[in-house]
């Protein structure tokens, strides 16, 4: 038996080659990870104190904090959550209990995985035409709706995917018992789909947290103190992108501050979910 | 959770039928509320359902009225005229739109053979303890909020480039004739090369989980069967996993492109925001999500807000196309893999 030797080389040459490359691209996608984070939490936590979080944005020059966009954003997501979610999880709802067979369904599902994706600054570009122009001014409230659109999609993909988990039988034992379809979801269903749909919840804040292009000609900014949501309404993502590109050093810090800020705020509800997700799993 | 959901069954059933049942005087009664609170729960889960749709009907409505006196004033002459004068209400979108598929394509250039390298450690080679860590942490990478890449972007990596890597291009390809056009200039730091870069690292995580995912789908016995002829681990990627996970592994390459094209704060950050078509990726530039971001609120008259919201619509119009034919693709590898 005569083997190739050469060509056993040259595949295994190939084979080292392709496996090198791999191990090196994973090492350049985590190290940019690093990086990123690194950058961030130095330049970052030496402009932390507490008048990050007690004080207003300053004029240029002035020192100040952040407390006045901390809130901002705080009510923004409140209410964006509090539109968005119950018209996400009726419509998983429908989709994944009452028309899970039906044409509709998997239409809504398309359309639902592209909004998904879709820009976010035309969102905003949505909302200005139909709340800004007509009433004439920038207002918390179309920052809130704007975030809520965002909302949507994500609940309405997670409450869908996790009601279609619940296994079946559940659901024919309650309809057994006489119950009518609308208690079987809402108090079998939801039950069994609780931890997955309040991570749906929980991965939309993270994502409307940091969020910038929608609220930009929406919810607009607010130097001062202001809880109006009839008017402009300051938030963090738009106070970072302002004060990032001003050429003053004191701005340019908050900036810094305000992104950490919000990237812990964000890594620590995208790990909450997983969590919540993992426990799912075992039990 | 098998028996928790069972305990809940029955002590549901025990509350909503006996003690309703005994507490209301007529059980026909409660009988016809539930059937009414029936159909108003379907109904309302129907319009839910519904106003998905209309969200998307009402975005593209709107962008379209809000378009419309700008399409009127230029017409097609919108799409492919450079000039972008506020002062004598000159608009055309060809600067933007050739910004945003240049800085896309430099991302997608680099993410896409990185995202699959990666995927392929993830699924072939990487030890199992490390899996799921990796994993976690290059989908991090997908949470951080685009505009901690925009600052990140400004003051960090434009200024590296800056001094590295632009001055490098310009010196090796200064005197290669078509090479030299496209690497000229002085090195600006901020441009679309910048741009694109930034864009690479953030696309780069979707790209990797939708292949890891793909990959992962793949039947043990197809890869065992082609280990047992003796393939190398690249071979039986390039030969088993690649093959047949194409349509998802294209599907989920489209569906970074539809992120890339409308990323928006990471790029205006560092695009420059100039109204020019310029051959050098090394030069500033401006794309379609940007043009909006810097001028939409400062923008003075009915033309030029309607051009921007032009400059949407066709946004909108292009990551709609790529992200449906996404979908699709991802669905028919969905359903291949569920056969």
């Amino acid at each position: 038996m005569a083997f190739n030797t050469a060509l056993y080389a040259r595949r295994r040459r190939r084979n080292g080659l392709a496996m090198g490359l791999s191990v090196a691209a994973t090492v350049f996608g985590l190290g940019w990870l690093v990086l990123i984070l690194g950058v961030l939490l130095w330049e970052g936590f030496s402009g932390l104190s507490l008048a990050v979080f007690t004080e207003m944005t300053p004029p240029p020059g002035a020192a100040g904090g952040l407390l006045n966009p901390i809130i901002g954003s705080l009510i923004l997501t409140a209410l964006a959550v509090l539109f968005g979610t119950p018209i996400g999880i009726l419509a998983g709802t429908y989709m994944a209990e009452y028309g899970r067979y039906e044409k509709l369904t998997s239409i809504v599902r398309f359309i639902n995985d592209i909004l998904l994706s879709a820009p976010s600054i035309v969102v905003g570009l949505f909302i200005y035409e139909v709340m800004v122009a007509p009433l004439g001014h920038f207002s918390g409230l179309a920052g809130a709706v704007a975030l809520a659109v965002i909302v949507i999609p994500v609940v309405v993909r997670t409450t869908e995917d996790m009601l279609l988990l619940v296994p079946n039988p559940l659901r024919e034992a309650a309809t057994a018992l006489g119950m009518p379809r609308s208690v079987v979801v809402t108090r079998v269903a939801y039950r069994a789909a609780k931890a997955g749909m309040i991570t749906g919840v929980l991965l939309a804040v993270a994502r409307i947290s940091g969020e910038t292009a929608p609220l930009l000609f929406t919810a607009l900014n607010n130097q001062f103190w202001s809880l109006n949501l009839n008017a402009p309404i300051a938030s963090l993502p738009v106070v970072i992108f302002q004060f990032a590109l001003s050429p003053y050093a004191d701005w340019q810090k908050l900036a810094w501050t305000g992104a950490l800020i919000i990237t812990l705020a964000v890594l620590a509800l995208s790990i909450m979910a997983r969590v919540l997700a993992a426990q799912r799993k075992m039990s | 959770m098998q028996s928790g959901g069972r305990e809940s069954v029955v002590d549901v059933a025990l509350r909503g039928g006996v003690i309703e049942a005994t507490l209301t005087p007529s059980r026909a009664k409660v009988l016809d509320r539930l059937r009414v609170g029936d159909k108003v729960f379907r109904l309302l889960t129907r319009a839910a359902a519904l106003a998905v749709l209309g969200i998307l009907g009402g975005v593209m409505f709107s962008l379209v009225v809000g378009a419309w006196p700008a399409l009127q004033a230029f017409g097609f002459n919108f799409l492919i005229e450079e000039r972008w004068n506020p002062v004598t209400e000159r608009f055309g979108a060809l600067a933007p739109i050739y910004g945003t598929l240049v800085t896309s394509f430099i991302a997608m250039l680099m993410a896409v053979p990185i995202g699959l390298l990666i995927a392929i450690f993830l699924t072939e080679l990487c030890p199992l303890f490390l899996r799921r860590p990796i994993g976690i942490a290059i989908e991090l990478l997908a949470g951080i909020p685009s505009i901690i890449y925009g600052i990140w972007g400004l003051f960090v990596f434009a200024p590296f480039l800056q001094e590295t890597l632009q001055p490098f291009l310009i010196s090796v390809f200064g005197n290669i004739p078509v090479l030299s056009s496209l690497f000229a200039g002085p090195p600006y730091g901020i441009g679309m090369l910048t741009a694109g870069l930034i864009l690479a690292i953030m696309v780069l995580p979707f790209i990797t989980s939708i292949s890891r995912d793909v990959f992962e789908a793949v039947p043990p016995v197809l890869k065992e069967a082609a280990y047992g002829m003796g393939c190398t681990t690249w071979e039986v990627v390039r030969y088993v996993v690649i093959p047949y996970t194409r349509v998802g592994v294209i599907g989920g390459v489209m569906l970074g492109l539809g992120r890339a094209l409308g990323e928006t704060m990471a790029v205006t950050f560092v695009i420059g925001n100039a109204h020019k078509v310029s051959a050098s990726i090394l030069h500033p530039g401006t794309t379609i999500s940007a043009t909006i971001a810097n001028e939409f609120t400062e923008a003075v008259g009915d033309l030029y807000t309607s051009s921007l919201i032009a400059l949407g619509l066709i946004l909108f119009v292009i990551t709609f196309i790529v992200l449906a034919i996404a979908r699709y693709l991802l669905l028919r590898i969905e359903r291949r893999i569920g056969a």
